[in-house]
């Protein structure tokens, strides 16, 4: 197998630690909890840091809690499998429990946790690959090189936002609180990515990712995630869709957010689909008319696993799925 | 012993962690191996510097090409590789030199600080820019048209009066997508040099073939140098021939006086490759109006990559088997291998037979809906008959084809689904054959094809020598199970040691499905000569085993027996050609597959498969359908995900992550069916298992979704894509489809 480098490896076991530490060794650290998308990284030579400051023995991140005044609060270093199964998230936020299931296989879920997912690397074909292999290739934007190979006249990187949680959190608007050398800053999920595949996470040298909240969702709330992938286990998302909805007394439609991810640097709410479905029954009319915002807004390029054209008409069948998951829950 | 389900005798060693692989063993002063690879795909070497790389710390040694110049390949007639790259490289991947360090970080981090200066040549990277006679040969001194490797043009019967005697005549184009073996195992070898001997432990499903090559590359005597074989973690025909990584072990070993160890990574694994070829085939049949066949032509054409492999063998095993199912009186074959700038292509489960037999089963399939045929009754009609000759040749003995066929059509209902099942769901059948060994070893010789020796000991214990490959199959079970049943005794009893070249006789290897076969017919003989000796003190067969061998052992000395198997002669007609395809015996399979396909997706669920094979004689039911099953699964990656894809020259997908391998969630029930023949010379009327159940899969799905959608998929895989794409191009044959269904 390919072997890690070597490097300093942290176990800080309180989060203002972390952060010290973090910005203690600035550019040459990385956090890491679970592992399985740094490390993986690490061995093919993306990232090379100093000094590895491990997150998982930081004990008050990994908990799960829900109160009707507070809605529901996860600690970063909650581990997917938690994620998947738990109870109130599984009734109440079911995209996000979907997309937590959705996830690689059950050992990575052991291991990945909800921070991490959310900070994952963005993916393409040309970077996911060992330092000879980019070397043969002559480098690429995202990684030592001066041109996007996926689109040679990209100023920015395409590489793809893979998070499967990303879009359910963000059609639950949900904020992502992080730690900082300066104390707490908290950002809606929406504002969380960049629209560069260098940079997605808009997380700053010296901060962590340490939980999320979503605030209690009215009654009449539905969600549903449905993903894009060539297998049932282990692959990323080639497209994911995320819909929540809410509805009044009278079955009508009054709020609604349709996320896509996998198709792009960051997830993207459907804007058109809003407008489809809000003040509707979720007729088949709404739903097909929302579906096509989804066909239409979706940009997917050509670098993973099928070609653009096929991700991009699954978009309108995917979409449609996951608002017909609502329709008939 | 034989019919039973008895737990394997690896088992526990296994389950336990107890099995050594190559890359579990480490020796004291042990250095590590890495092999600098080639960042072009065709290009001249200008220069390699090394003087970087080995001032860098724990770098012991560095080899490079100008130390190993003798050229070898696993074909006598394909001598075209050599160690290292010299004076140029011909793919993305290929070993240029190698570092050996203190430890593997150290050789990893030292192999960047080699420099190769390269002039680069344009690359070939598709059959038609081989075909073409204006690019670069890659390799210069062939002396073929354009980059051809090998042709081979076969023609038996009265072709032309074959065709003109045909009511109807098919001609169809197909293409099978390039795959690779994706065994668990990584290849790993570890060599140490002692005293002048060089010791080489690595994961081969080969040792004897290796012998022989590493003598003659290394340039020791065959007598200096000893291969062994410890447990291997899968194989498949990818590590059936001597590597890069073995020879550069023994070399740097005895370079440096120290044991020296290479274990791939999972990328380089996908560059030492020798997987499933991708196949351009064409072909003709004419039939009767009943369906007859009069006369066959197929041509293929083999991507072969960078360089020979088994590569003749694969062109001609393209042809070679094609007639061996069906009853074809005139049949024509031409294959055609070219070089291209790729990590060659070699043997893959199977080998060089599913691309062909996707053509001939789906063909057969289109011929039996032209003319209204029962595709079950039709194969069954025109199947050919135990204990004859097919028209290439080859003698056929022992044969459960038409029972086989019987079982999955009546264990599916495959008649009554047939055309019946609503729009979207659809069932499909496909048979297929394979050999129980290779009839002719690699190089000419006289010898034996596999020998063992049985060995009693005074206490009731009995080991059995043989120089098989245990590559997971079960080979070192088979021999314990064959000799505890002739001798009878318990396996546990039974000790094997195998693939051994300084302990064990020679068996050739773990390759074309010979093990059982061959190694299973020497070990009996073996066996038989000890139970004589015991017989013979104890003729009513009444004392404890320990006892009568003690008898025994006081009245003819040192009980051993040793057996030996060599296949008859006359297996294959005399022509050009002619040594490849010929087996002592032929397996025969026949599946059925259901899908259901997702006409908005494109995607396909395999509900079940269904496979009866037909393998003379079940030594241990439970590991024949381990077997079955394995195959199968393979099968289903081969037809629905795996592919070798290049984007421009470089390997897309080499890692487990995107070269997609079916999970357990992608992989259908599987209903397995042993048809017993009892095969006249096989041990206790053995065949093989091994391959054959892999063959029929590809096609029988490619029928299914036929039947499901009204559309037949001419190439693999069978992708989401190209499912919507057969569907969008044919709305009218889909809509017709759709109205003949329920």
């Amino acid at each position: 197998m390919l072997r890690l480098p070597r490097f300093q490896y942290e176990t800080p076991r309180e989060t203002g630690h972390a952060v010290a530490l973090l910005a203690r060794y600035g550019q040459d650290a990385l956090p890491v909890s679970g592992g399985t998308d740094l490390y993986a990284n690490m061995k093919q030579g993306l990232f090379t840091p100093k000094v590895v400051v491990a997150l998982g023995r930081i004990a008050d991140l990994r908990f799960i809690r829900y109160d009707a005044a507070h809605g529901l609060r996860i600690g970063a270093l909650t581990t997917l499998a938690e994620l998947a199964g738990h109870e109130t998230v599984r009734t109440r936020y079911r995209a996000l429990a979907l997309a937590a299931a959705s996830i690689s296989t059950p050992q990575l879920r052991s291991m990945g946790t909800a921070g991490g997912n959310i900070c994952l690397d963005t993916r393409c074909f040309y970077y996911n690959q060992n330092a000879d292999w980019r070397e043969a290739l002559g480098y690429c934007l995202k990684k030592d090189g001066e041109i996007c190979r996926v689109a040679t006249s990209s100023t920015r990187c395409l590489a793809v936002n893979s998070s499967d949680l990303a879009p359910a959190l963000q059609a639950f608007d949900a904020t992502v609180h992080i730690a900082s050398p300066g104390g707490e800053r908290l950002v809606k999920i929406a504002d969380f990515y960049r629209d560069d595949g260098r940079h997605a996470a808009t997380l700053e040298p010296g901060e962590i990712v340490t939980a999320f909240t979503i605030p209690a969702p009215p009654v009449q709330t539905r969600s549903a995630y449905r993903k894009l992938r060539l297998r049932d286990s282990f692959d990323f998302p080639l497209a994911g869709v995320a819909a929540v909805v809410q509805l009044d007394g009278d079955g009508i439609c009054s709020e609604a957010r349709v996320v896509l991810n996998a198709v792009g640097p960051r997830p993207i709410e459907i804007l058109g689909a809003r407008a489809a479905l809000i003040g509707t029954r979720l007729e088949p009319d709404a739903l097909a008319n929302a579906a096509e915002s989804a066909f239409a807004a979706g940009k997917p390029m050509e670098n993973a696993a099928t070609s653009l054209l096929y991700r991009k008409r699954m978009l309108r069948v995917f979409a449609r799925r996951a608002l017909g998951d609502l329709a008939f829950f | 012993m034989i019919g039973k389900r008895l737990p394997r005798i690896d088992a526990y060693a296994k389950a336990t962690g107890q099995a050594v692989y190559a890359d579990d063993m480490a020796l004291p002063r042990m250095l590590f191996g890495k092999l600098l690879r080639s960042t072009r795909a065709h290009a001249q070497i200008v220069r390699i510097d090394c003087s970087d790389a080995l001032r860098c710390p724990g770098v012991v040694a560095i080899a490079d090409g100008s130390e190993l110049p003798v050229r070898y390949g696993i074909l006598p007639s394909s001598q075209d590789e050599t160690v290292f790259a010299i004076g140029k490289v011909r793919y993305v991947g290929e070993p240029i030199a190698a570092v050996v360090a203190e430890d593997e970080l150290l050789a990893q981090q030292a192999l960047s600080r080699i420099r190769v200066e390269y002039a680069p040549l344009p690359s070939v990277m598709t059959i038609e820019d081989a075909l073409r006679d204006d690019l670069p040969k890659i390799h210069e001194d062939s002396r073929k048209a354009g980059n051809v490797h090998k042709e081979a043009h076969l023609v038996f019967g009265d072709l032309e009066a074959g065709f003109a005697a045909a009511d109807h005549v098919f001609e169809d184009d197909y293409f099978y997508e390039g795959n690779t073996h994706a065994a668990m195992e990584e290849h790993s070898a570890l060599a140490q040099c002692s005293d002048g001997k060089i010791t080489i432990w690595t994961s081969s499903q080969t040792p004897h073939y290796l012998h022989r090559i590493a003598a003659s590359v290394l340039d020791v005597p065959a007598a200096r140098l000893r291969i062994v074989a410890p447990f291997i973690g899968g194989g498949f025909g990818g590590k059936t021939e001597p590597f890069h990584h073995e020879l550069a072990a023994a070399h740097l070993a005895r370079k440096t006086g120290r044991p020296v160890k290479f274990t791939l990574t999972r990328e380089e694994v996908f560059y030492a490759h020798r997987g499933r070829h991708p196949v351009k085939m064409k072909i003709k049949t004419g039939v009767k109006n009943d369906g007859t066949i009069t006369a066959c032509h197929l041509q293929t054409w083999l991507d072969g990559g960078a360089y020979g492999s088994y590569g003749i063998a694969s062109t001609y095993y393209t042809g070679a088997l094609t007639p061996v199912t069906y009853e074809i009186p005139a049949y024509a074959f031409d294959g055609c291998r070219v070089y291209t700038n790729k990590p060659p292509c070699g043997p893959k489960r199977g080998h060089g037979t599913p691309q062909p037999r996707f053509a001939v089963e789906a063909q057969l399939d289109k011929i039996a809906d032209a003319l209204g045929l029962d595709a079950a009754e039709y194969r069954k009609r025109i199947a050919v008959e135990p204990h004859s000759r097919s028209v290439n040749g080859l003698r056929i003995t022992s044969c459960g084809l038409r029972e086989c066929i019987d079982a999955v059509s009546d264990r599916t209902h495959y008649q009554r689904k047939h055309a019946a099942l609503p729009l979207g769901r659809g069932i499909g059948l496909a048979a297929s054959t394979y050999m129980c060994g290779a009839g002719l070893p690699i190089y000419w010789n006289a010898m034996p094809h596999s020998a063992a020796i049985v060995k009693a000991d005074r206490g009731g214990g009995v080991t059995v020598y043989c120089g098989v490959s245990e590559c997971g199959q079960g080979s070192q079970n088979m021999l314990a199970v064959i000799v505890a049943e002739t001798l009878g005794i318990d396996t546990k009893d039974v000790s094997v040691c195998a693939g051994d070249t300084d302990l064990a006789p020679v068996d050739l290897g773990s390759y074309s499905s010979r093990v059982t076969f061959m190694a299973g017919n020497a070990a009996r003989q073996a066996a038989d000569s000890v139970r004589a000796q015991i017989d013979a003190v104890d003729p009513e067969r009444t004392m404890p085993f320990p006892q009568a061998v003690a008898l025994a052992e006081a009245r003819f000395g040192p009980l051993v027996g040793v057996g030996s198997y060599t296949p008859p002669k006359d297996l294959s007609g005399d022509y050009k050609g002619s040594g490849v395809g010929p087996s002592p015996a032929y397996s025969y399979s026949a599946c059925v597959a259901e899908v259901s396909v997702d006409l908005e997706t494109g995607r396909v669920d395999i509900e079940k498969i269904t496979l009866a094979h037909d393998i003379g004689r079940s030594l241990n039911p439970a590991m024949v359908e381990g077997q079955i099953e394995g195959g199968v699964y393979m099968g289903v990656g081969e037809a629905f995900f795996e592919a070798s894809t290049f984007r421009d020259v470089l390997h897309l997908t080499p890692n487990l992550l995107e070269y997609k391998t079916p999970t357990s969630l992608d992989t259908p029930d599987v209903d397995t069916i042993i048809v017993e023949t009892d095969d006249p010379e096989g041990p206790f009327g053995a065949k093989e298992v091994g391959q054959g159940p892999l063959v029929p899969i590809v096609p029988a799905i490619a029928n299914a979704i036929a039947d499901a959608i009204g559309v037949r998929l001419n190439a693999t895989p069978f992708t989401p894509e190209r499912i919507l794409k057969a569907v969008a191009n044919n709305d009218r044959a889909l809509r017709l489809h759709a109205q003949a269904k329920p």
